[in-house]
């Protein structure tokens, strides 16, 4: 089997107040082992996962937002944030992580994994699935 | 006598903020605790409401354990909210005749 599929996550919830934020990091992370095209999603409240500045000790949860950052080295460097979903928090790109990766086709220069995108854009992305998984 | 409000799930989610505030009295106190903290940011769709309920006397409460979980500061709070602790929820417990916990 060599066939590559194009596998999208769309994450729509935010951290901590159910599983589904660190099930899908989990997925994703060994989805990344199988060598597929990767793109994750973040929009409704999916984009608190990604804030700067988790310290969620004091709750009794692990801080898995730092696994976000070795995304990059799993080849998954395709992340979308939703712009209306952000803009309707008060938030913008600044009070979320910077993910980056190393293009190996560009001499291993530093980019920039993450997106802003709008509905139209989205609605590609989603089209581009052959498989969608939804958390 | 006095209701506090707990409301866990995110405005932007789910109608738990709104059917709370629906039926909230004037002397009534709304905590927000774990994914309901998002909901007490500034400039967002849901603040407004907010305000519209502290300007008639409601007070809100936001967990501040679970602001810092999601990486949301002080500073990006509401001012119409307070944070509290945890010891700062047992006491709004005490204070008010009843829970309500919309869930």
């Amino acid at each position: 089997m060599s066939d590559t599929k194009t596998f999208v996550y769309i994450n729509r919830k935010a951290p901590y107040g159910s599983i589904y934020a660190l099930e899908s990091l989990e997925v994703v992370l060994i989805g990344a082992a199988f060598e597929q095209d990767v793109k994750l999603v973040f929009m409704d409240d999916g984009v608190f996962q990604l804030t700067n500045n988790q310290d969620p000790e004091s709750i009794g949860m692990k801080n898995f937002s730092k696994t976000y950052a070795a995304l990059g080295d799993y080849d998954v460097n395709q992340i979308y944030i939703d712009q209306q979903s952000l803009e309707q928090r008060g938030l913008s790109l600044d009070d979320l992580q910077a993910l980056v990766y190393e293009d190996e086709d560009d001499d291993w220069a530093e980019k920039s994994s993450i997106h802003l995108v709008n509905r139209e854009e989205l609605s590609e992305i989603i089209e581009s699935a052959d498989v969608l998984l939804n958390f | 006598m006095s209701t506090l409000h707990t409301v866990n799930k995110s405005a932007f989610e789910r109608n738990s903020l709104e059917s709370c505030l629906s039926v909230c009295k004037a002397n009534a106190s709304v905590l927000l605790i774990e994914d309901a903290v998002v909901s007490a940011l500034q400039n967002t769709t849901i603040s407004e409401q907010i305000s519209a309920a502290a300007n008639t006397g409601v007070k809100f409460f936001a967990l501040s354990e679970d602001l810092r979980a999601r990486g949301l500061s002080d500073r990006r709070v509401m001012d119409e909210v307070t944070l509290v602790d945890y010891a700062g929820f047992v006491k709004l417990t005490t204070e008010n005749d009843r829970v309500q916990n919309w869930l």
